[in-house]
């Protein structure tokens, strides 16, 4: 029985290596729920909180590197909120200031709950997870590879989420979520919608509608030929049709939260409003 | 022999505590209630809904239900039994302003939820001395009151304000704080932290 809270990225490695059953705690919003309840009774533990290196974020050409130890609340700095705001926007909307003070983008990640908050917005971006294990080598991961199924992931016991890599895109986008209230919530639907007319393409990532995160990639490919990319402007038709067509690409269940027939509604009313919002007529 | 439990040491509220014979799992709000005799954070969800075990850890507000013990490290605790010790407008009772201010407006009923409030308001009026209304809304946004309906507690975060305008100490003091920075993106209130 340990708890060792490690100061470097090599450190984690070194503790996860001595205890290969040790559990990884960073933010502590999902394990230590867990714990509370009494659903997980943890060995060890390698506390990732004290790694500088995990909070780092850099900027490498058009891709934004995100430490897996940065904060919801780190989320909406300006840096991040000026090229990714449907991530500040997505991670604004979890849970309460403490949680947002806590939680972090790996944890997230890590846990993979079909209600991931960020997750819909990193689906959008085609954002890539770094892993790295106790031998050494590192791995990067795209989103779709990485989530398989609920908080089913292909992380490693013996890896560790380093940061995640999302494109800076000079896009329109957005993040809409849908709960029984605005605070201190999980999600019942969430959408990221991202506009890049550089490439005239259309991107919709979509939360709690599945096992894992989904793209809705044949309302992207369609609306993508109805917008007008001279004037960036869509059709009232086009965007009611848009949002018809991603509500198909759900694949929502009933459960304790909502049911199937309400969240398909919710992901298609979601899909056109972002969709009016980015391209006003 | 693999060691059964656990010796560490917690500083909180500016005094070191030696924990001995912990159990891995045990919550920041357990060792502060159960082995270091502070009770002022309240016990409720333990799932971070409640907010009523809010402590500040290196000057961030977070649930003490959600901190596992024995992973603080050297990390500054306050706990709302501190509070007053690291307010500069704490009064000659040794009630931080934030106190003051809920006793004055009845913004305590069952006053359960109170201990967090405290906290939360505190650290909101430490980074935002004038919030508006959505921001006060927002920083408590994790706090549940069940009696209140919240009427007198804005009341209360609105005193606070005043008592610590009046007051002729000067400048936010918030006591053992690392990392966190103002940073201003869609509210005052988003803080940033250190990259």
């Amino acid at each position: 029985m340990s708890v060792v809270a490690p100061t470097s990225l090599q450190g984690v490695l070194d503790a996860l290596s001595n205890e290969p059953d040790a559990h990884i705690l960073a933010g502590g919003t999902d394990l230590m729920v867990e714990v509370n309840m009494g659903h997980r009774r943890p060995p060890s533990i390698v506390a990732t909180r004290n790694v500088r290196e995990l909070r780092t974020r850099t900027r490498n050409g058009n891709l934004l590197s995100i430490g897996a130890g940065v904060t919801y609340t780190q989320l909406g700095a300006p840096d991040i909120a000026e090229t990714h705001p449907a991530l500040s926007a997505a991670a604004r909307t979890v849970g309460s200031p403490q949680i947002r003070n806590s939680g972090t983008l790996g944890g997230n990640v890590a846990t993979g709950s079909p209600a991931g908050d960020t997750l819909p917005v990193l689906a959008a971006f085609d954002a890539t997870i770094r892993l790295l294990s106790v031998n050494g080598s590192e791995r990067s991961v795209q989103w779709d590879a990485f989530f398989l199924g609920p908080k089913r992931t292909a992380r490693l016991a013996n890896e560790v989420i380093t940061a995640i890599e999302v494109p800076i895109l000079n896009a329109r986008q957005d993040y809409l979520k849908v709960g029984t209230r605005n605070a201190m919530v999980i999600s019942v639907a969430g959408l990221a919608l991202v506009i890049d007319p550089a490439s005239e393409t259309v991107r919709c990532g979509l939360g709690s509608v599945g096992p894992v995160p989904l793209r809705a990639r044949g309302a992207e490919g369609w609306v993508a030929e109805r917008i007008d990319w001279q004037k960036m402007t869509i059709d009232t038709d086009g965007a009611v049709e848009f949002g018809r067509l991603v509500g198909a690409a759900a694949q929502p269940i009933d459960d304790h939260r909502s049911t199937a027939s309400y969240r398909r509604h919710a992901v298609a009313t979601m899909a056109e409003r972002a969709l009016r919002r980015l391209l006003p007529s | 022999m693999e060691p059964t439990s656990l010796n560490y040491t917690l500083n909180v509220n500016g005094i070191s505590h030696t924990v001995n014979d912990a159990w891995i799992g045990e919550s920041l709000l357990y060792v502060l209630r159960e082995r270091l005799g502070l009770p002022g954070s309240k016990n409720a969800c333990e799932q971070g809904e409640c907010g009523s075990c809010s402590v500040l850890m290196d000057g961030d507000l977070v649930c003490s239900c959600l901190v596992l013990a024995a992973s603080v490290g050297d990390a500054s605790v306050t706990s709302v039994e501190g509070i007053a010790k690291f307010d500069a407008h704490s009064d000659d009772r040794g009630l931080s302003s934030v106190q003051q201010a809920f006793v004055d407006a009845g913004a305590v009923q069952c006053g359960f939820c109170t201990p967090g409030l405290i906290v939360a308001v505190h650290d909101l009026l430490e980074h935002n001395p004038h919030p508006n209304d959505l921001e006060v809304r927002e920083a408590i946004s994790g706090n549940l009151c069940r009696c209140t309906g919240y009427g007198r507690i804005f009341a209360a975060v609105e005193t606070a304000q005043k008592l610590r305008a009046a007051d002729p100490t000067t400048g936010p003091t918030t006591g053992p704080t690392t990392g966190a920075t103002t940073g201003l993106t869609t509210t005052s209130t988003t803080r940033a932290g250190v990259i």
